[in-house]
C-alpha cells in the first residue's frame, strides 16, 4: 500500500473532506424529500443521538494522542462529574462542561497524566 | 422534540441570520470550538503541517473526530486508503444528522445545490442549536438562522486553529488532553439537553453503552451499528409504550 507521500492539500481533499463529506451529500439525498412529521424521522432522529452518544464513550474509552495519556479512571470519573453537574445545575451545559474539564485536569496533576 | 409555534419573526433573511450568529456567540459551543481547535491548531504545528493547511481543513473538513484522525494519518503515513476509511468511519454521525434536520429547515422549494453550504456547516455543535431552536423561527428563516450559526462558529473555529498553530510552544502539557476530551464532554451534555421526548433518553442511553461494547469486541463500523441498534432500539420501545397505552 502506497504511503501517505501526497501533497498535503490533495490528501486534505482525498483523505479528509471527501469522506467526511460524501456523508452530508448523501443526507442531502435521503432527507430533502421527507416529511417533518413522518414516523421515519423520529427514527432517524434517535439514530442519530444514539451515535452521537457512541462517539462519546468511544473517544473516553479509546482516546486519541494526547488524551491517552490521562489515566482511563480520571476520564471516566471527569466524564460522570460533567454530567452530575450539568444535570444538578438545572441542565447548563456550560456547568457540565466547566466541571467535567476541572476534574479531567485536576485528576491528571493528581494521578499523573 | 415537539415543534412550539414560531416565536420570533424577521424582517429579512438577514436579521435571522444575526440571530444565529447571536445565539452561536452565546452559546457554551463558542467556548469549546475554541478550545477544541487551539488544541488542533497546535496539533498541525506538532505534526508539521502548514497553518494555512490547518486552517483549510477546518474549513472542508470541519468535524473535529475527523480532522484529528487525519493529521494522526499523515503524521504516521499510514496507508492512504486505510486513512480515508477512518475519516469516513468517524464521520458517520453527519449522516442522521442532515436527515433528521432537513425536513425541518427546508422549504418546498429548496433545490439540492442550495442545501449544499447550510448542510456544510452541519457539525454537532450546530446541529444541536439548530434542531433546538430552529421550531421556534418561521420557516422561510429557519435555513439563514442554522446559516448564521454555523458562520460564527466556523469562523471562530477558523481563527481558534490559527491562535492554537502559532501557540503550540506557550500551551501547558495538558492542554492537548483537556482539548480532546471538550469534544465528547460537550457531545454528553449538550445531547442529553435535547433529549427530551422517552425515544431520545433511550436512544442516548443506549448509544453511551453499545459503542464501547462493540469497540471492545473489535466490530467492524462499529458507530454506524450503534447508531442503527441503539437508535431502532429506542424507536421500538416507544412504539410500545405507545400501543400500551
Amino acid at each position: 500500500m502506497s504511503q501517505l507521500l501526497l501533497d498535503p492539500y490533495v490528501a486534505l481533499v482525498l483523505v479528509g473532506f471527501l469522506p467526511s463529506e460524501i456523508w452530508r451529500w448523501i443526507g442531502i439525498a435521503v432527507g430533502r424529500g421527507l416529511d417533518e412529521k413522518s414516523e421515519f424521522i423520529v427514527w432517524v432522529r434517535a439514530v442519530a443521538i444514539s451515535l452521537v452518544a457512541g462517539v462519546v464513550t468511544r473517544i473516553v474509552l479509546f482516546p486519541p494522542g494526547a488524551l491517552a495519556s490521562v489515566p482511563l479512571s480520571v476520564r471516566i470519573a471527569a466524564l460522570g462529574c460533567g454530567f452530575l453537574a450539568f444535570y444538578f445545575a438545572r441542565r447548563s451545559p456550560f456547568a457540565g462542561v466547566l466541571v467535567g474539564e476541572a476534574v479531567l485536569v485536576a485528576g491528571a496533576l493528581a494521578f499523573g497524566g | 422534540m415537539s415543534a412550539p409555534a414560531p416565536e420570533r419573526t424577521f424582517e429579512t433573511a438577514t436579521s435571522a441570520f444575526l440571530f444565529g450568529a447571536r445565539t452561536a456567540a452565546t452559546s457554551v459551543f463558542m467556548f469549546v470550538i475554541t478550545v477544541t481547535y487551539i488544541g488542533f491548531g497546535a496539533l498541525c504545528h506538532d505534526y508539521g503541517l502548514p497553518v494555512v493547511w490547518a486552517m483549510f481543513s477546518t474549513v472542508l473538513i470541519w468535524a473535529g473526530p475527523a480532522q484529528v484522525i487525519l493529521v494522526t494519518a499523515l503524521g504516521s503515513g499510514s496507508a492512504l486508503i486505510e486513512g480515508a476509511l477512518a475519516v469516513g468511519l468517524s464521520s458517520v454521525r453527519l449522516l442522521p444528522m442532515v436527515v433528521a434536520l432537513l425536513p425541518l429547515v427546508k422549504r418546498e422549494r429548496s433545490r439540492a445545490w442550495q442545501l449544499l453550504v447550510p448542510v456544510h456547516f452541519m457539525a454537532v455543535s450546530v446541529w444541536v442549536e439548530a434542531m433546538r431552536l430552529a421550531p421556534g423561527v418561521p420557516r422561510e428563516h429557519r435555513i439563514p438562522f442554522c446559516n448564521g450559526i454555523g458562520t460564527m462558529l466556523l469562523a471562530t473555529a477558523v481563527m481558534a486553529t490559527a491562535a492554537g498553530y502559532y501557540l503550540s510552544a506557550a500551551l501547558p502539557v495538558l492542554f492537548g488532553a483537556a482539548a480532546m476530551f471538550i469534544t465528547p464532554l460537550s457531545f454528553l451534555v449538550s445531547t442529553a439537553r435535547n433529549s427530551r421526548l422517552l425515544v431520545e433518553k433511550v436512544a442516548f442511553g443506549l448509544g453511551l453503552i453499545i459503542a464501547p461494547l462493540l469497540a471492545y469486541e473489535k466490530i467492524q463500523l462499529d458507530l454506524l451499528w450503534t447508531g442503527v441498534v441503539g437508535g431502532s432500539l429506542a424507536y421500538g420501545v416507544s412504539r410500545m409504550r405507545k400501543a400500551a397505552t
